[in-house]
C-alpha cells in the first residue's frame, strides 16, 4: 500500500528512509499482524480475572469469565470509546468555559472578548438576558451557564436543547437518550461498562448515544467561546502543506485542539519585539507560525495561519528540518514527536498540566499568564534556529492555496447577499431544484491504515460531479486544503454544472469576483457544530427533521475516539454516516447489524461502512436519492 | 505421528502463540516473569502475514530436514521422538542452519551467539504455542489423519458441486 497521495508527505518520507527515522508508517508495519480480537472487538480487559476473548469461529470460548459475549463485549468497547471521545471535546469546552469565566471576571487580561455580538447571539439562545446589560455581566453568565453543563443537572443539556430541531429532541426523549451533564454522563458510561452491570447490549447502545449527545453539547460550547474570545471566522485565504515553511524564518508549529493557546501563539509572534529578536538571530523574514491538525484550523480560519500538515502526517514538519518549535496542547499529539525532535535542533514544547511528553521542554500555559508563556515558547525558537543544521533542511515546495472560515454566520452572511429578506432561500431553492443535490459534511482524521488522503480525493470527485455540496471540519479540511479543493479553481475543474452554478451566483454576490471553494472549510473536529448549525437552520426552515433532509457525513479516513463519538451523535441526529475504516465490532452480529440497519428506525441515521471509496461515494449518492424522494424531490 | 498444523484461515493474528512459545523458553516458565526477564526469552515461532492472510511460521521438523543436514559441528540432532533438536554447546554459530531451512524459523540467539529453533516443547504433551491458541489456528493431528482429513474435505466439496449441477 502506498503511504501517502500527498506529494509533500511522500517527499518527506523520502528523508526519514534515506536518514534511517522511523515515523508512523514503520510504526505501524512493525505491529502487521494486528490482533485480530482487538479488531473485531472480541477482547474485554474491564476487570482483573480477564483479560478474555471470544472465539469468533465458535469453537473456542464464546463467553468471559463473566459470561459476557460477543454482544455484551463488542457493545461495552464502543460505549467506552464515545465516553473517551466525549471526554475530550469536554474538556477542550471546560477548558474554553473557564477561561471565559476568567475573561468576564478580569482574570484572564489576554483573552478580551473579542465577538460581541456572537456573545449575545448564544446568550439570546440559552436564555440569558442580553439587553441593558454590561458585556462582562451576559460573558460571566454564560460561562456560568456552560460550566453548570459539565455536572449533572436536572435538566437535559443547554447547548444540546437549543441547537437542535423539536422532532430530534422529541425523539432523543422517547428513546430517553437526553443527557444532563457532559462529565456525568462520561462517568455513567465508565460506571454502566465496569464489571457487572449493563449486559444489554442495545441498552449499552443506547447509552453510548446519550453520551455522544454530550459529546455534540462539547463541542458546540467549544465552537462558540472559540468566537466569542477570538472572533467569529470568515472566508479567510492562506495556503496548506509543507511548502509553508520558511527557511528564512523562526518556524513554530502550533499543534493539538485548543486556540487558548495557538491564538496567544500567533498573537504575539505579531509582537515587534519579538520579530527583531528572530531577525537579530539570522532569521530575516522574522517568524513563521504555521498549523498542524485542529489547532492549526483554529488558527488557520482566524488568522490566515498557513496549514503545514495534518494529523497522520506531523511528523514530517520536524523531517523538513526548517522547524525550530513544535508546540503542543492536548489530543492526536503522536509521543513519536519528541523521538524524530531529538534526530533535529527542533524544540518539542508541552503546554498542558495534563499532556506532557518525555524529552520535551514543558512551559506550562494558563489563562492568568497567557502571553507571557508564549513569549517564553518564542524565544527558545528563536534559540533553536540559531541551532538548525543547514545540512538538513529539506524542504518540499509544494502548497496549495486554501480558502478557509466558512462558519454558520459566514455562509449565512454570504447567502444573505443573495437574497436580503430571506438567506436561507437561494440554498433552499437549489436544492429543490437539484442544483444542490445533497450535502456531505466531511469529517475526522487521516489513518496509517489508508494512504492518506486517497479516500477524501477519491470520493468529493464523484460526489461534486453529482452536484453535491461539501462541509469539510478537522484533519478532512486539512486533506482537501493540501490538494487545492478550497480553491474557486477546483470548483470550475471538478464540480458538476448544478453545484458549480450556484457557487458561482454566491461567490459573485460576495464579491470574491469568482466562485465559492469547492469544499466550505467550517473549522476543527468541535466545530462540526457548525455543521449542525446549518442543517438544522434549513430544517427547520422547511419543517421538516434532520432525518429527512439529502444530508449525510462520512469520515473516510477516522482514527480517535472523538471520531466514534462525533459519527455516533451524526447517526443520532438523522445522518446516514460513512467510515472509511471498519471500526471494532464486527465480533458481534447484533451490534453490527444495530448499527448499520436498527438504528435507523430509531433515529433515522445509520452507519455505512465501506472502505472502497467509490462505492462509499456511490452509497452515499443513492441514500441522498432516497432522501430526495422522500422529499418528493427530483432524484 | 502427530504434527502441529496450520489452519491460516482461523489465525487472528494475536501472537498468543507467540507470547506462550517464548514464556515456555523462559526461565520460571510464567508469563509474568518471562516479561521482567533480561535478557528476555525467545519465540520459535513467527505470526507473519500477507495481503488476506496471517499465520504462525512454524518449524516443521522435516523428515530430511535441510538443517540437520547442513550442520557441521554436530549440534542439530533428530531425538528419540523423530524431533529435530541442538546440543547448545555444539553450536559454533555459522549459521547454516539459517540458510539452508525453507521456513526462515531458525533465529540467533545475539546474547549467546547460538542457533535457536523450535524443540517442539518435548517435556510437554501438548506444545506451548498449540495449547496457547485461541482459535485453533494451531492443532496437533496425526499426519495421517491429517491427509484423510483432506481427502475427506475434497469429497465434501466435490459432491456439493455436482448435486448444484
Amino acid at each position: 500500500m502506498e503511504k501517502s497521495t500527498d506529494s509533500a508527505t511522500l517527499s518527506a518520507i523520502k528523508e526519514a528512509e534515506k536518514t534511517g527515522i522511523k515515523t508512523v508508517w514503520d510504526r505501524y508495519a512493525a505491529q502487521i499482524p494486528q490482533c485480530g480480537f482487538g479488531e473485531t472487538g472480541l477482547c474485554c480487559r474491564n476487570c482483573m480475572q480477564g483479560p478474555c476473548r471470544i472465539d469468533p469461529f465458535g469453537e473456542g470460548p464464546q463467553m468471559g469469565v463473566c459470561g459476557a459475549n460477543a454482544d455484551i463485549m463488542v457493545a461495552r468497547g464502543i460505549s467506552r470509546a464515545v465516553a473517551a471521545g466525549t471526554a475530550s471535546h469536554g474538556g477542550h469546552a471546560k477548558h474554553m468555559a473557564h477561561t471565559l469565566f476568567k475573561s468576564a471576571i478580569g482574570e484572564a487580561p489576554d483573552y478580551p472578548i473579542r465577538d460581541e455580538a456572537k456573545l449575545k447571539a448564544v446568550a439570546n439562545r440559552i436564555g440569558v438576558k442580553v439587553d441593558n446589560r454590561d458585556v462582562r455581566a451576559i460573558a460571566i453568565d454564560v460561562a456560568k451557564k456552560a460550566l453548570e453543563e459539565f455536572s449533572e443537572k436536572e435538566s437535559p443539556l443547554t447547548w444540546a436543547a437549543t441547537t437542535m430541531t423539536k422532532g430530534r429532541i422529541d425523539t432523543f426523549l422517547k428513546y430517553n437518550v437526553v443527557p444532563t451533564g457532559i462529565d456525568s454522563v462520561v462517568a455513567e458510561s465508565m460506571h454502566r461498562t465496569t464489571y457487572g452491570v449493563d449486559a444489554d447490549p442495545v441498552n449499552l447502545l443506547l447509552g453510548a448515544v446519550k453520551c455522544a449527545l454530550a459529546d455534540y453539547a462539547g463541542c458546540h460550547i467549544a465552537t462558540d467561546i472559540a468566537d466569542i474570545l477570538f472572533g467569529t471566522p470568515h472566508p479567510t485565504l492562506t495556503r496548506a502543506n509543507l511548502g509553508v515553511l520558511n527557511k528564512d524564518a523562526v518556524n513554530i508549529a502550533v499543534h493539538g485542539h485548543n486556540p487558548l493557546l495557538s491564538d496567544i501563539v500567533v498573537q504575539v509572534a505579531g509582537e515587534k519585539d519579538m520579530i527583531d529578536r528572530a531577525k537579530t538571530a539570522g532569521a530575516s523574514e522574522g517568524i513563521n507560525i504555521v498549523g498542524v491538525c485542529c489547532t492549526g484550523n483554529e488558527v488557520m480560519m482566524r488568522h490566515k495561519i498557513p496549514l503545514a500538515t495534518s494529523s497522520v502526517s506531523q511528523e514530517t514538519v520536524i523531517l523538513t528540518g526548517a522547524l525550530d518549535a513544535m508546540v503542543v496542547d492536548y489530543q492526536c499529539i503522536m509521543p513519536a514527536l519528541s523521538n524524530i525532535a531529538e534526530c533535529y535542533h527542533t524544540k518539542m514544547i508541552t503546554t498542558m498540566p495534563i499532556a506532557k511528553i518525555p524529552k520535551a521542554v514543558h512551559i506550562e500555559f494558563s489563562e492568568a499568564n497567557a502571553k507571557e508563556s508564549a513569549r517564553r515558547i518564542i524565544s527558545t525558537a528563536i534559540e533553536a534556529f540559531k541551532k538548525r543544521d543547514p545540512n538538513k533542511i529539506n524542504i518540499p515546495d509544494i502548497s496549495s492555496a486554501a480558502f478557509a472560515g466558512f462558519s454558520t454566520e459566514a455562509i449565512i452572511g454570504a447567502l444573505s447577499l443573495v437574497n436580503k429578506e430571506d438567506s436561507l432561500k437561494p440554498l433552499i431553492d437549489n436544492i429543490v431544484a437539484g442544483n444542490i443535490y445533497g450535502v456531505c459534511l466531511f469529517a475526522g482524521c487521516n489513518t496509517v491504515k489508508v494512504t492518506q488522503d486517497a479516500n477524501y480525493t477519491a470520493m468529493i470527485k464523484e460526489l461534486v460531479k453529482n452536484n453535491v455540496l461539501i462541509l469539510a471540519t478537522g484533519c478532512a479540511s486539512g486533506a482537501f486544503a493540501r490538494h487545492g479543493f478550497m480553491t474557486p479553481e477546483a470548483t470550475e475543474k471538478y464540480a458538476g454544472n448544478g453545484l458549480k452554478a450556484v457557487l458561482k451566483a454566491v461567490g459573485q454576490a460576495a464579491g470574491l469576483g469568482g466562485p465559492l471553494p469547492l469544499v466550505l472549510h467550517m473549522g476543527s473536529c468541535v466545530d462540526n457544530s457548525r455543521a449542525v448549525d446549518v442543517t438544522v437552520a434549513v430544517a427547520n426552515k422547511l419543517g421538516v427533521d434532520l432525518n429527512m433532509l439529502p444530508v449525510v457525513a462520512s469520515a473516510p479516513e477516522p482514527v480517535t475516539e472523538k471520531a466514534v463519538a462525533i459519527g455516533t451523535w451524526a447517526v443520532a441526529s438523522g445522518l446516514p454516516t460513512h467510515l472509511g475504516v471498519v471500526p471494532p465490532v464486527l465480533g458481534s452480529k447484533t451490534v453490527t447489524q444495530v448499527l448499520t440497519s436498527t438504528v435507523k428506525e430509531l433515529f433515522g441515521g445509520y452507519f455505512i461502512v465501506e472502505p472502497d471509496p467509490v462505492k462509499a461515494a456511490e452509497a452515499l449518492l443513492s441514500v441522498i436519492a432516497e432522501r430526495r424522494r422522500g422529499l418528493g424531490l427530483s432524484a | 505421528m502427530k504434527q502441529i498444523f496450520v489452519r491460516p484461515e482461523r489465525c487472528m493474528g494475536c501472537k498468543s502463540c507467540e507470547i506462550g512459545c517464548a514464556v515456555q523458553h523462559s526461565k520460571d516458565k510464567t508469563l509474568y516473569s518471562a516479561v521482567l526477564q533480561s535478557p528476555a526469552p525467545m519465540k520459535r515461532l513467527f505470526v507473519e502475514a500477507g495481503e488476506n492472510i496471517r499465520m504462525p511460521i512454524i518449524c516443521r521438523h522435516c523428515e530430511d530436514a535441510p538443517c540437520l543436514n547442513a550442520c557441521i559441528s554436530g549440534c542439530l540432532y533428530r531425538d528419540e521422538k523423530g524431533f529435530v533438536r541442538r546440543r547448545k554447546e555444539r553450536c559454533i554459530g555459522c549459521w547454516t542452519c539459517i540458510m539452508v531451512c525453507p521456513f526462515g524459523v531458525i533465529t540467533r540467539d545475539r546474547e549467546k551467539h547460538i542457533a535457536v529453533k523450535c524443540d517442539r516443547c518435548h517435556k510437554l504433551e501438548v506444545p506451548a504455542c498449540v495449547n496457547a491458541c485461541p482459535t485453533h489456528a494451531l492443532v496437533m493431528v496425526d499426519v495421517d489423519e491429517m491427509s484423510k482429513e483432506k481427502r475427506h474435505m475434497v469429497i465434501l466439496t466435490e459432491s456439493k458441486a455436482i448435486s448444484h449441477q
